[in-house]
């Protein structure tokens, strides 16, 4: 469990690597409600003018946060967290995409008892979100 | 795209959205995170209570937002404190700014989350990148 004391601007605290299936995508549209289908259906993601099916930016959203909070094991939480949806995860009808993610801490705030860390989440070696910055309070 | 004259708009306070520990491990489940007993409420999840504010916007005829030219361009979430099962939460949706950038649209939304106290929860800020005819 990470102690605030300890932690040093620059140190990786977690990674994670997260293998989305179309299966993810059609869970997550249950889970949180959006169906759009450019996120399950190749004829219209095609039809709009995209590369492919996509992975909701949420999902990836949802996903780049995961390392940190097994990191944290409720010893910190949350309270600020906000990215930029810079790149699609394309996702192939048969196979995987993995996206990965290094958490980084970037920042200390010590009288709030605060670090900020970078979460740099790529995605066959392109960063897909920018700005991806999550403060934990401890 | 987008009325640039909804900019400062506020759409009326949503019906109550009562947080269930089972959609909360469903969510928790499809974002790959962990489903065990104490676990973590999913950060992102006030996304799904977000949604209830936006769906206003999308069937106001005023805003005449094109939701099929649409993509997330920014999300970010301000916590309060953290959601439990059980919250029963309104939300009330607020259009911080619309811009005009290279032919698209960007809309900025603002929505605040409230308990049923009526304490703020949670602040979910949204910029949609509505693109352009030609874009």
């Amino acid at each position: 469990m990470p102690e605030f004391s300890a932690l040093e601007v620059g140190q990786v605290v977690a990674e994670g690597e997260f293998p989305i299936t179309r299966d993810s995508l059609v869970r997550y549209a249950g889970a949180s409600g959006d169906f759009n289908p450019i996120h399950y259906r190749d004829d219209v993601a095609k039809q709009v003018g995209l590369p492919g099916v996509l992975a909701h930016g949420m999902l990836t959203m949802g996903i780049a946060i995961q390392p940190v909070l097994s990191w944290l094991e409720g010893s910190g939480e949350v309270v600020d967290y906000s990215v930029r949806f810079t790149k699609p995860v394309v996702v192939p009808a048969k196979g995987e995409a993995v996206v990965s993610v290094v958490a980084t801490v970037a920042a200390k705030d010590e009288e709030n008892s605060r670090v900020r860390v970078d979460l740099t989440t790529t995605f066959e070696g392109n960063t897909v979100l920018g700005k991806a910055q999550a403060w934990v309070k401890f | 795209m987008v009325n640039p004259d909804i900019q400062g708009k506020r759409y009326p306070r949503t019906r109550p959205y009562i947080v269930g520990l089972e959609k909360l491990r469903e969510f928790s489940a499809a974002t790959f995170g962990n489903t065990a007993d104490g676990f973590v409420v999913p950060p992102t999840f006030p996304i799904a209570i977000q949604e209830h504010s936006l769906s206003l916007v999308i069937a106001d005829p005023e805003a005449g937002l094109d939701f099929s030219r649409v993509v997330h361009g920014e999300q970010r979430f301000i916590y309060e404190r953290q959601l439990v099962p059980g919250d029963e939460l309104t939300s009330e949706l607020e259009v911080a700014s619309v811009k005009s950038l290279g032919g698209n649209h960007m809309v900025t939304f603002n929505t605040e989350i409230f308990d049923k106290q009526d304490n703020l929860v949670c602040t979910a800020i949204s910029t949609l990148v509505v693109r352009g005819e030609d874009a």
